[in-house]
């Protein structure tokens, strides 16, 4: 799993890669949350969870990341781990995370994905999902 | 931008010519030569998918300062007619719902605030949360919250924060009519504990300006602005309510466009008849974001005022003026000698009311509405006034700032944020932050010319310019 950046005047493009297609999405999740916080600076200390029904996977895409974008906010949390499975058409989420603190180099706030240059696909038998997100 | 892809109406207006077999309102891009060819080709992409879009009225626009952006181009204005199935789109207001730039006048000026702007800097610094991760003092019951979000600035004032008779110098007199609370997620509720009063990320700052230069004497007397003069601006939005009703409703919409029978060009400009039960609920939870933000601004003005009072307790801060650049308002507008109810979509661009609009107050009726463009923070800002021109060409709108002209992530491979904030401080601009990833991705160069962006929004008609402001200290998210 990986994740990469592409180009948006404004913006950020984020790309995430897998060997699998929720992979992909937990990588486009690192990528998100390494926008706000460097990643290495963030302990696992709080776990959450949550699912969410969607069929289309490009908005699948878009709704895991602005839901850990939520989940986040609301719990005050920077997260740096992510985990994604798909049982039964139900997406099933967990992230891991720590608190903010005052030692923590700050990044830039991503305040939602967007359906910009979404796509979820594979190639050469990786998967990809990528979308911009705005800051 | 390739621009020989445009037909020249004169210096600073151009159209998008229809090619063969195309279907879509006029296309028309506001700007210098130069500006538009530094503009991505993406720009005019978007402004054209705009334009496709039912009910348009006149044309789809983009002002000076346009860069790409998500569905709509960021200086994008498009207005709707809900009686010939006009929209409201999500897309087209964006996730940060009613960004915009609270600017304070003092009766202080630079002799006066020199030998305290390292105090200022750091005071400021301690009571604005500012940053990804900060969180306000301000806890609200959700009762409460749900006052806010029907009452705006006028909660904020009603509670302390601020005085009632700056509430005339804020649009909507600080409060939107049409909000439904009940239209907002209780997500999006949750996300805003800990949200009200602090200021955000990215391209929102509190910044400490002198007048440098005064174009317009007349003006800027009835803006009560003169030379020396410190300003106060803050730029920030709905927070993290806004970007939820954003997020829900972008991808609500999206669904229902296809049921509604929209054929949507780019997903990203989700939307519904403004007639339709989708709209009106979307119109409902925006309105409800616009008071958050309203009073988000109102909270963080009295906070600013309470540093003052500690440092300066001679310091007076009024309200200049509250601009929202994030928007889809009902105004009513001339169309082809007709006055019409629009909804006007405003992304990244202010309102601009021209002499002897009726919402503008007395002091200003004369005059027309203050416009701010906010630039960088190196570089300044403007404060220009409406013209009725621009109600001729732009349902009164005008550029809402320099607008990037480089990605944030090439920002971040040429600058780094200590030397940055280093060389800011070597030209006597101070800058406090906690993200020095943020302070690179922001830099000066970073951004267009804001000079030339208040010439070509001047010589496109759409405002006039009043006054430049240089940056002293920026609180920056």
């Amino acid at each position: 799993m990986s994740f990469d950046y592409f180009e948006h005047d404004a913006d950020i493009g984020v790309i995430g890669r897998g060997a699998t297609l929720e992979e992909a999405f937990e990588g486009a999740a690192e990528g998100m949350f390494a926008i706000m916080a460097d990643a290495a600076q963030v302990r696992p200390l709080v776990q959450f969870a949550f699912a969410f029904a969607e069929d289309d996977v490009e908005l699948a895409l878009v709704t895991w990341l602005n839901r850990l974008l939520a989940e986040a906010r609301q719990r005050g949390l920077a997260l740096a781990r992510f985990r994604l499975k798909r049982v039964d058409g139900q997406w099933q989420g967990e992230a891991w995370g720590a608190p903010w603190g005052a030692n923590m180099e700050r990044g830039t706030e991503v305040k939602g994905a967007t359906l910009t240059m979404l796509r979820v696909g594979q190639s050469e038998g990786a998967w990809e999902a990528r979308c911009v997100v705005d800051v | 931008m390739d621009i020989s892809r445009l037909q020249k109406i004169d210096a600073c207006s151009w159209i998008v010519p229809l090619r063969a077999g195309e279907k879509r309102a006029p296309a028309i891009l506001y700007g210098s030569e130069s500006l538009l060819a530094g503009m991505d080709d993406k720009v005019l992409e978007q402004i054209t998918n705009v334009a496709c879009l039912p009910g348009l009225v006149g044309s789809a626009m983009t002002m000076p300062d346009a860069h790409w952006g998500y569905g709509f181009p960021i200086g994008g204005v498009a207005a709707f007619d809900p009686e010939l199935g006009g929209i409201i789109s999500a897309g087209g207001v964006g996730f940060d719902i009613s960004c915009g730039i609270r600017c304070l006048r003092s009766n202080l000026d630079l002799q006066h605030i020199a030998p305290h702007l390292e105090k200022l800097a750091d005071a400021l610094f301690r009571a604005i949360p500012a940053g990804v991760g900060e969180e306000g003092r301000l806890r609200l019951t959700p009762a409460q919250l749900n006052e806010v979000l029907t009452g705006g600035a006028q909660w904020a004032v009603q509670h302390g924060y601020g005085h009632a008779d700056e509430l005339e110098y804020i649009e909507e007199h600080g409060r939107m009519a049409g909000a439904v609370p009940g239209n907002v997620s209780e997500l999006a509720k949750k996300r805003q504990r800990g949200e009200m009063g602090t200021l955000g990320s990215g391209n929102h700052y509190l910044e400490l300006q002198v007048v440098e230069k005064i174009f317009d004497p007349a003006t800027a007397q009835a803006f009560g602005l003169h030379q020396g003069q410190l300003l106060i601006s803050i730029h920030c939005g709905s927070r993290g309510l806004g970007h939820q009703v954003g997020t829900d409703y972008l991808l609500s919409l999206a669904k229902a466009a296809g049921r509604l029978g929209i054929r949507l060009p780019d997903r990203e400009l989700a939307c519904a008849p403004i007639n339709s039960p989708e709209g009106q609920e979307y119109l409902g939870a925006m309105n409800a974001a616009i008071n958050v933000a309203l009073a988000n601004r109102q909270i963080l003005a009295h906070l600013t005022r309470e540093v003052f009072d500690e440092i300066l307790p001679q310091a007076r801060l009024e309200t200049l003026f509250d601009v929202s650049h994030n928007t889809c308002k009902p105004e009513k507008h001339q169309v082809d000698g007709k006055e019409r109810l629009l909804y006007v979509h405003r992304k990244g661009a202010t309102r601009a009311f021209g002499p002897g609009h009726p919402a503008l107050p007395a002091r200003y009726r004369a005059a027309g509405q203050p416009v701010i463009i906010g630039g960088s923070m190196g570089t300044g800002s403007y404060v220009l006034a409406g013209t009725n021109e621009s109600e001729r060409r732009a349902f009164s709108s005008a550029s809402h700032g320099a607008g990037r002209a480089m990605s944030r992530t090439q920002a971040l491979k040429r600058w780094q944020g200590k030397e940055l904030i280093r060389d800011l401080a070597s030209r006597g601009i101070l800058i406090r932050t906690l993200s020095l990833r943020g302070a690179a991705e922001e830099a000066p160069g970073a951004y267009k010319d804001v000079d030339e962006v208040a010439a070509a929004t001047e010589q496109a008609g759409l405002a006039r310019r009043v006054a430049f402001l240089r940056p002293k200290v920026c609180i920056k998210g």
